[in-house]
């Protein structure tokens, strides 16, 4: 996997991750990395485009709540945060493991807090999943007689 | 003239400080919370949410508690608070492809690949009040299953392979944004998705509604209908690649309808697309109707005069904020609009008079 695809899939799992479970972990973790903002965490909007029947034109559906910040480490890492929602705290946290993960705490991070975030969202998924398949019908034809 | 008055701010503040108690109701009740209406009265968020064009559960669930239920109203105040966002800018087109689907039907084919899944659908309920919801008690846990692995295939891809369906084009060019231009008319097929997914779901209903009844002959089939959760990715400038931003639910409805042919296409199936945010599968369908009926143009139909035909009147009253604002601006003060009014009537009332005596004269 190249770097850019990891860093992606960090970035993803942090910005769907619920901000609560994010505090938790990041708390429990007990980093406190002296950091100074490059952007301070700031409330936005992004217009979420679809598709005329789902293949054809772009077309806008509608806006989101999104968070962002950028920061940068004591040591010039530079960590950035897009998530969900208007958690300013959420997207903070969010860019401070984005700058850990490019160093040496990356594997403490990953196992600390990534990988349950991981785990917690493969749990919610199937959940759901779970419960959509079984409501799934299974057709059955009663015979019909010709008499 | 226009004459400012003052002196209303004691009776607005006591007015507005009765709103607040009244929107609390009896104290020996428990207050609802925010959390409490996202989770419980999540259709009316989803609804809020998608008219209210701002997919944001929490804002929505406070929306509808400040609006004491008034959907339109919070969607109002959506609406507003909207406005105060920086736009970070849009998304890629959303691949509805691979949503994690927790209902997805088809009222074409029963053996579609992927299967019949019904989802938590009112579908099939008996429509009976059921008062075991008025008392407290344990909800019991849904069966599960095993699901099948992978995305669901959209159902409109096996006529497509056939050729039997029209061609939808692929096209990335940046789309026209009525929030941010005002409305061009003829609009594009984009415009028009815009408008119709933000637009009233009661008016979209009776539109879609009047089509089925012969307002524009189109009958309709519901090719598939799904709902779930789809990632949302943008391009961040600063790092130069697409990073996912979250995950929203969406709700989405493509109707097959028959098509006789014209000059440059062989009979075939045409589409209707419907796209709305949250679980919201009546404003979908209806929206898949409406966008339908509004192609006849560009597919070489008759004209037949219906409503829903009708661009401008379609999506010139779609906007229930739009309509709102204008309908309910009349009970605001227009005494001197109305002062002016009165001395008209009357002077035409002395001329009307003075004319009879003349007559009566001679």
């Amino acid at each position: 996997m190249s770097k850019e695809t990891e860093r992606k899939g960090w970035m993803g799992l942090l910005a769907r991750a619920p901000a609560a479970e994010v505090h938790r972990l990041w708390s429990e973790s007990g980093l406190t990395p002296d950091h100074a903002y490059l952007r301070a965490p700031e409330v936005g909007g992004v217009m979420v485009r679809g598709r005329a029947g789902a293949t054809g034109a772009a077309f806008n559906l509608g806006e989101m709540t999104v968070t962002r910040c950028a920061l940068q480490l004591g040591d010039g890492r530079v960590g950035h945060g897009y998530v969900q929602g208007r958690d300013k705290r959420h997207a903070t946290q969010a860019a401070l493991i984005d700058a850990l993960m490019q160093g040496a705490e990356a594997a403490m991070i990953r196992a600390q807090i990534l990988t349950p975030l991981t785990e917690a969202e493969t749990t919610r998924r199937q959940t759901r999943a779970a419960r959509a398949a079984a409501t799934k019908v299974d057709f059955f034809t009663l015979v019909r007689g010709e008499d | 003239m226009y004459v400012a008055v003052k002196g209303g701010e004691r009776a607005i503040d006591n007015a507005h400080a009765w709103l607040a108690e009244e929107r609390r109701g009896d104290t020996t009740i428990a207050e609802l919370t925010v959390a409490q209406i996202r989770e419980q009265l999540s259709l009316a968020v989803n609804r809020v949410m998608a008219e209210g064009s701002l997919y944001d559960p929490d804002l929505a669930a406070l929306a509808i508690k400040q609006a004491r239920g008034d959907l339109i109203e919070a969607i109002f105040l959506i609406r507003a608070y909207r406005t105060t966002l920086p736009r970070f800018g849009a998304s890629h087109p959303v691949e509805t492809a691979a949503m994690r689907c927790d209902r997805r039907i088809s009222a074409t084919f029963k053996d579609a690949p992927g299967g019949q899944v019904l989802g938590p659908t009112f579908d099939y309920t008996h429509r009976l009040l059921d008062f075991k919801l008025a008392a407290e008690g344990e909800t019991p846990a849904a069966p599960t299953a095993t699901p099948t692995p992978g995305p669901t295939p959209h159902i409109m891809g096996y006529l497509d392979r056939e050729g039997l369906i029209q061609q939808e084009n692929p096209s990335d060019t940046t789309p026209p944004d009525l929030t941010r231009e005002p409305m061009q008319l003829p609009a594009s097929r984009a415009l028009r998705l815009q408008a119709l997914t933000r637009g009233d779901e009661g008016f979209i209903l009776s539109l879609a509604y009047s089509t089925q009844r012969g307002y524009a002959r189109n009958h309709a089939f519901v090719g598939e209908l799904r709902i779930g959760a789809v990632a949302v990715e943008m391009d961040i400038p600063e790092l130069g690649f697409a990073i996912e931003l979250g995950e929203i639910t969406l709700t989405e409805c493509e109707t097959v309808n028959q098509f006789k042919g014209s000059k440059t296409e062989p009979p075939q199936f045409t589409r209707g697309y419907g796209l709305v945010f949250g679980q919201t599968e009546r404003k979908a369908i209806a929206m898949a109707l409406v966008d339908r009926a509004l192609r006849w143009r560009e597919l070489g139909e008759e004209d037949q005069g219906a409503p829903a035909q009708d661009e401008e009147f379609v999506l010139m009253h779609a906007d229930n904020i739009q309509a709102t604002g204008f309908l309910e601006h009349i009970k605001l003060p227009h005494y001197v609009d109305f002062q002016s009014e009165l001395e008209l009537v009357r002077k035409l009332r002395r001329e009307a008079e003075g004319a009879a005596h003349r007559e009566a004269a001679e």
